[in-house]
């Protein structure tokens, strides 16, 4: 399967199965547009009819261009045959049980009151809890249980808000640092935080402690301060964009990124990234709100042609940047051509629900973070263990084939079949398509290669 | 002349 898009200047062609990616000026990207509709006879007449006058376009060199697809094809990078579909599902099985990370939901609680939030106020549509140390303590041991040989263990802290579960963080912290040698693992804590709570001690720790931190902060003041209020309906705005500067310049600027949502109030969400870069903030990531079709915040079919220019425009942007010296991290422009992920990786997906589960407070299980609260969603507990197996199959079975509508879509190797939980809450079943996210998400790998593209070229010209 | 550039194959 073959995807040809123009962006930018730039004429691209992705191999999807072999995820060779070229780029070819306009006579190949003809070429390769009719190559399997037509003999090279009539190609080469076609083309020497359409470029009537150009005088670089003769015989011979559409013979050798063609000559050149063909070697193309029989390396396997264009045209590629699809090695892997009958084998989507037995990588997943390989992996067994193992469990390599957990969502800690230290806290059902928030000191913030924001509307749009999908955890309900951190409440996760239940009773404000915090976790114990028993309970966290039990989770990690769970973990490590149930890890086989994997080395590295991913924890993460989550809310609700975990700051104001603060002391149980740091104490489950240090046993797992106390017992990680011995058990032959390597624990990498991240924490997403509203910031309101951040003081020196939590800057100390995270520093220290934390491999990443997620820093909610929607944007611009009066886009972020119209939905993150606390409960007496005072933004929050002014009271943690220093604190988020103060940890940022702690950490050296790295390991952290700003997560802000965007919704129908800011389809024009890049102003939002450009003030957070304003502020010295340059690992960004915004994000489509997840809700109801019908919910106010969400985005409308209008909204989602905005959004697909403005990711053209920031991709355009943060090449200015570059070249001017001032980068900013876009995290869905991060793609790693030559050393990304692995073909198991890649029809996997996240592994929600299986490698990846979130805990409650009380120590129930659930297939992520965006579950919880669902109690048909239960997987069991901490201590018992996966109990509803069935589900867990439901979750193995989710990858980058398990939808027929994927079958025929070039961006499934780099998407994995998407998000189980947007497709649950879009159409009611984890296996459905939640078609708005996939037209932004394939905006977003355009953009994203057309930045390498954009790159190669600079570089050639550097070097002349 | 090369109409074609390669940037990219996934070993």
């Amino acid at each position: 399967m073959v995807h040809q898009y123009q962006l930018n200047g730039c004429r691209i062609v992705i191999d999807a199965n072999s995820g060779a990616i070229h780029s070819v000026d306009e006579v190949a990207y003809d070429l390769i547009a009719l190559y399997e509709q037509h003999t090279h006879d009539e190609l080469v007449s076609l083309m020497l009819d359409k470029y009537r006058g150009r005088p670089d376009v003769t015989e011979a060199d559409l013979r050798e261009c063609l000559e050149d697809i063909e070697e193309l094809k029989r390396q396997g990078k264009l045209f590629s045959d699809d090695l892997y579909g009958q084998l989507a599902g037995v990588l997943k099985e390989r992996s067994g049980n193992v469990v390599k990370a957990l969502c800690l939901h230290v806290a059902h609680t928030c000191n913030l009151n924001c509307s749009y939030c999908f955890a309900s106020q951190g409440r996760f549509h239940g009773e404000r809890a915090l976790m114990s140390y028993e309970v966290g303590k039990r989770a990690l041991d769970f973990l490590m249980e149930n890890s086989g040989a994997r080395h590295n263990l991913e924890v993460d802290f989550f809310g609700g808000e975990p700051l104001m579960n603060w002391d149980v963080v740091k104490q489950l912290v240090a046993y797992a640092r106390s017992v990680e040698k011995e058990r032959g693992k390597n624990f990498r804590f991240t924490l997403t935080t509203n910031g309101m709570l951040i003081d020196d001690d939590v800057i100390d720790f995270c520093n220290r402690e934390m491999s990443n931190v997620v820093l909610s902060l929607d944007g611009r003041k009066e886009i972020h301060d119209r939905l993150r209020v606390d409960y007496a309906g005072h933004g929050s705005y002014d009271r943690i964009v220093p604190k988020f500067q103060k940890l940022v310049a702690a950490r050296g600027g790295t390991k952290y990124y700003m997560r802000g949502t965007f919704t129908h109030a800011n389809p024009d969400f890049t102003k939002d990234l450009f003030h957070m870069a304003d502020l010295g903030f340059t690992e960004l990531s915004m994000e489509p709100v997840v809700c109801a079709p019908d919910d106010p915040a969400a985005l409308t079919p209008e909204d989602i042609e905005i959004v697909k220019q403005q990711y053209e425009l920031l991709a355009k942007d943060m090449l200015r940047r570059e070249e001017e010296g001032h980068p900013i991290t876009f995290y869905h422009y991060m793609l790693d051509l030559e050393g990304g992920p692995c073909i198991y990786k890649r029809i996997s997906g996240c592994g929600s629900g299986t490698e990846y589960m979130a805990v409650t407070p009380w120590g129930d299980l659930y297939p992520c973070h965006q579950f919880v609260g669902d109690q048909s969603y239960r997987l069991g507990d901490i201590w018992q263990g996966v109990t509803n197996t069935e589900l867990r199959e439901k979750f193995r079975a989710c990858n980058a084939y398990a939808r027929e509508e994927c079958r025929d879509c070039w961006a499934r190797l780099w998407c994995s079949g998407g998000c189980a939980a947007n497709a649950y809450h879009a159409t009611g079943d984890i296996r459905g398509v939640y078609a708005p996210g996939c037209e932004l998400f394939k905006k977003r790998i355009e953009c994203a290669i057309m930045m390498h593209v954009k790159r190669s070229e600079r570089e050639s010209a550097a070097e002349g | 002349m090369t109409r074609i550039k390669t940037l990219s194959t996934r070993d």
